[in-house]
């Protein structure tokens, strides 16, 4: 394999000393198998060991290296250098507040995560003696999809709205609201409602759909969104003709 | 997002939105052909299917006025709330008064062809 040399202009901001981010450019030797994490770790490793960035598993599955590479939303792991011929730029997510270099601060979407609430909440809870519940493989495959979300936020990243005003709950949260709402072992759509439904919820989307395409996981966050307007929608008009209470 | 939550009340303009948009996509560049240049220019359709007396008769009949007012009333407020959110996303964020100039003009529009289908008399 020939080495080649690619310019890296990476994103640097030390509140300490910078005033607002700004771009070092790096020479970095680089082979056709190196990602540009592998990248960011040779700066770190031979040129400049104060650069600061995220990430673990180097395998698509942790969802940290999240970073915009040439301006899009991309895991530094699961990109590749011998795409960028020449020079490529690589930025904090957009969208979010920066930390220090490429890292940025996760605060708002961890309080999103929590307030979604992640996990299933049994409709009738089992003894164990009662064994676990049960799924069919046609159960499973209704939230499948919207389970391989890894919080890389890449989708916050890509989302316009999200941009313009972060109250928005926001591509990946909803889709993984979806995933619990979708589980047959979950109970608690209706209390997840009040979220999807509030002025936060799904209704700040204009359908771009870029949050699906830069996905790493094909999460389809969009679809999950849009699906949930509908039930917003329904949950509007119909909310009075429902049965409210619980029978005795 | 710690303020206690509000129920959005998005769901009417995004259900007159969605019904506009369907309707748009449906009716829309066929009524254009009709109205535009069909009729106009005399291919297919003769130029008297629009004369005066035959839209007057189209516009009294109950039928009739149901399509016009759906037609233009749910074209209007899918409009309107494209624009919105369009002033919103090129950073026009105008709250009232965009809201004013957007579904208020769609719900103006709505009215006047109410009052002006009832006014042609049945
Ligand atoms: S390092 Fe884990 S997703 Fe990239």
């Amino acid at each position: 394999m020939t080495e080649q040399i690619i310019r890296m202009e990476v994103m640097r901001y030390r509140p300490e000393q910078d005033e607002a981010p700004w771009l070092q450019s790096f020479d970095v030797p680089y082979s056709d198998d190196m990602s540009v994490l592998q990248g960011l770790n040779y700066i770190k490793d031979e040129l400049d060991e104060s650069l600061s960035f995220r990430w673990s598993c180097r395998m698509a599955i942790c969802g940290s290296c999240g970073m915009m590479v040439d301006g899009v939303p991309k895991l530094a792991c699961k990109t590749f250098l011998r795409d960028y011929p020449g020079t490529v730029r690589v930025e904090a997510l957009h969208h979010f507040p920066i930390e220090r270099d490429l890292v940025v601060v996760l605060d708002d979407f961890m309080e999103k995560l929590e307030r979604i609430q992640p996990y299933i909440i049994p409709r009738q809870e089992q003894a164990l003696s009662e064994g676990e519940y049960l799924q069919t493989p046609t159960q499973l495959e209704r939230y499948a999809q919207f389970s391989s979300c890894i919080n890389c936020l890449l989708c916050y990243a890509a989302c316009p709205q999200y941009g313009l005003d972060s109250s928005f709950l926001g591509p990946g949260a909803i889709a993984l609201l979806h995933r619990y709402n979708m589980d047959s072992r979950d109970g608690a759509s209706e209390q997840r409602m009040e979220l999807v439904a509030a002025e936060e919820g799904v209704f700040h989307c204009t359908a771009v759909g870029y949050c699906s395409e830069v996905c790493p996981k094909h999460v389809d966050p969009a679809n999950a969104v849009n699906l949930n307007k509908t039930r917003a929608a329904g949950d509007y008009f119909l909310r009075f003709a429902k049965p409210k209470g619980r029978c005795q | 997002m710690n303020r206690p939550l509000k129920r959005s009340n998005a769901p009417i303009f995004w259900g007159l939105f969605g019904a506009g948009g369907m309707l748009a996509a449906l009716l829309g560049p066929m009524l254009i052909f009709i109205t535009g240049i069909a009729v106009p220019l005399g291919l297919l359709l003769p130029r008297s299917a629009m004369n005066y007396a035959a839209m007057l008769a189209f516009a009294r009949h109950p039928l009739g006025k149901g399509f016009i007012f759906i037609v233009i009333a749910l074209f209007l407020w899918h409009a309107a709330h494209r624009l919105f959110h369009s002033l919103h996303d090129i950073g026009i964020h105008g709250g009232t008064l965009a809201k004013l100039l957007t579904y208020g003009l769609a719900a103006a529009g709505t009215v006047i062809a109410a009052g002006a289908l009832l006014a042609t008399g049945f």
